[in-house]
């Protein structure tokens, strides 16, 4: 690991001025950023602890009905907190579908939002990657690639957001709080990773010194907490990052659906939010083939960047199974094994 | 640039002087209070052998930069026994067999106690195996750990039935 400085604020303004000198970069728990470091791939010459700044922990309930989340909130804390859990069910579950009960009590709301991709040739370092390094190429287009983006992706790179927790977010409208040198703003989450383009060295809308104070869900997300599903496949059973899921939110209103929410991981360098995919449902009966119609729709534009065609129909295949399954209605507890498409509502299949 | 810290580890305050912020907690457990029953296998958060409880949560301390806990609670392997007096969960892995070279089984226990605290799986095969996916065996010994974990969960269920009865 390259040497760095160490700095620990004790205000949001005081981290703001030390992340925005060149080579900085925040640590909260470090969860992705070390491994990183560990590995050459995250350089920094500096590190700004945000660990101790205050009020950043907190789980707020605000009078308009929605949920405002601290940056600093650990995953784990978040997806067990009862409240936030039967009003944000399909978020709950994410979390719990993702990483391990280790890596979630230590890793933070703002952290996940800011996570690398998983890419291979972006960790290896002797590998030309746009990501890493602007300019140097992409040896995944010509390497295995069958986990790469099927939708979003440049000539550049075809990486893929690796979250869990942004895609439900996405679905439900969530917002993000930035704090930066130019003060306090706000961001739908839908907008803060970028898709690759010309400059995939980029993820996100993110300037030098901006900080990820907290993460906002509207009153209106709270609608959907009767028919809520996180879905994810996975490569083994548990511990792994999805090859394709999807968070699939109904609202229903006298057996039709009043409104949707569909969202894709996996398939891009962004959660993947389709309205008309959505829009297409709206004052539809639930059925088989309405969900598999939404799901054309989610995928439409989708092709292979290699060897990963499969993934196109697997996605369907999942929107269709999201679907179904929030139709169904949000489990009253979450399944043993969180998000996996393979088990019962009862019992998970461990193989 | 030197940086102080203090932790409390296994129940004793400890000052330690850092001349590089790049110090793993786990490298510190092992290297600065040879308290090697923490292992450092895979180093990347990967496979769980470093898992200590950090004020009273499980975590990857390959992942946790020391100078970031000053102030922290650690307890890791050496501090759950009381005397001879095996820890529940140490004693629940010997009589099922929940291992077979070891190397894992510090991370696995401290995985468990853990998990028990947190209280979501119960007595539930499926969940106990959901909740220690972060802590791999190479050897195999899912089966045994799981029914250590049973035999813990079940004790502390009758006991808690005993006292409110």
């Amino acid at each position: 690991m390259k040497q760095f400085d160490y700095v620990r604020p004790a205000t949001i303004a005081e981290a703001v001025a030390a992340a925005a000198q060149p080579g900085s970069a925040y640590l909260a728990a470090g969860t992705n950023l070390l491994d990183l470091m560990k590995g050459g791939i995250s350089r920094p010459d500096r590190l700004v602890d945000v660990t101790r700044l205050p009020g950043l922990d907190r789980v707020e309930y605000p009078a308009d009905g929605g949920v405002r989340i601290g940056a600093l909130v650990r995953n784990a804390d978040l997806a067990h907190d009862a409240d936030f859990a039967r009003a944000y069910p399909a978020v709950a579950e994410a979390l719990l579908s993702g990483a391990s009960a280790q890596l979630r009590n230590a890793a933070t709301v703002g952290g996940n939002l800011l996570q690398r991709t998983r890419c291979a040739y972006f960790y290896d370092t002797a590998s030309r990657c746009n990501k890493r390094e602007a300019g140097s190429g992409c040896d995944a287009r010509g390497g295995e690639n069958r986990l790469h983006a099927v939708l979003g992706r440049s000539e550049g790179c075809i990486a893929t957001h690796p979250s869990d927790f942004c895609v439900p977010l996405v679905a439900l409208d969530a917002i993000v709080e930035i704090e930066g040198k130019g003060g306090r703003r706000e961001l739908p989450l839908e907008e803060l990773h970028r898709l690759p383009g010309d400059a995939p060295e980029r993820d996100s809308a993110l300037s030098p010194g901006d900080l990820i104070v907290a993460l906002r869900l509207p009153a209106a997300a709270r609608g959907f907490a009767a028919h809520a599903r996180y879905l994810k496949v996975r490569e083994r059973t548990s511990y792994a990052f999805a090859v394709v899921s999807a968070a699939a939110a109904l609202r229903l209103e006298n057996g039709k659906i009043a409104e949707a929410r569909l969202a894709l991981g996996g398939v891009a360098a962004k959660p993947w939010r389709v309205r008309a995919a959505e829009q297409v449902l709206t004052g539809a009966a639930p059925t088989a083939a309405g969900f598999l119609e939404s799901a054309q729709l989610a995928l439409s534009g989708a092709k292979p960047s290699g060897e990963n065609a499969f993934k196109i129909e697997l996605a369907r295949r999942i929107v269709v199974r999201g679907l179904t399954s929030a139709a169904a209605g949000t489990p009253e507890r979450i399944p043993a094994l969180p998000a996996s498409p393979f088990a019962s509502v009862s019992g998970a299949l461990h193989v | 640039m030197t940086n102080s810290i203090s932790l409390t580890v296994n129940g004793a305050r400890r000052e330690f002087v850092l001349d590089d912020p790049r110090v793993t907690l786990l490298d510190l457990l092992r290297e600065r209070l040879q308290l090697t029953g923490t292992k450092k296998g895979c180093d990347r958060g990967q496979c769980g052998a470093c898992t200590v409880l950090v004020d009273g949560k499980r975590i990857n301390s390959c992942l946790a930069l020391a100078i970031s806990h000053d102030g922290a609670d650690i307890l890791t392997i050496e501090g759950i026994a009381r005397g001879d007096q095996l820890h529940p969960v140490q004693a629940a892995f010997i009589t099922h067999d929940g291992f077979q070279c070891g190397f894992c089984t510090p991370g696995q226990i401290m995985s468990a106690i853990g998990m028990i605290r947190e209280a979501q799986a119960g007595d539930d095969p499926e969940r106990i195996r959901e909740c220690m996916s972060g802590n791999l065996c190479r050897c195999g010994a899912y089966a045994g750990i799981v029914d250590a974990v049973l035999e813990v969960q079940a004790g502390q269920d009758e006991a808690k039935q005993r006292l409110s009865a």
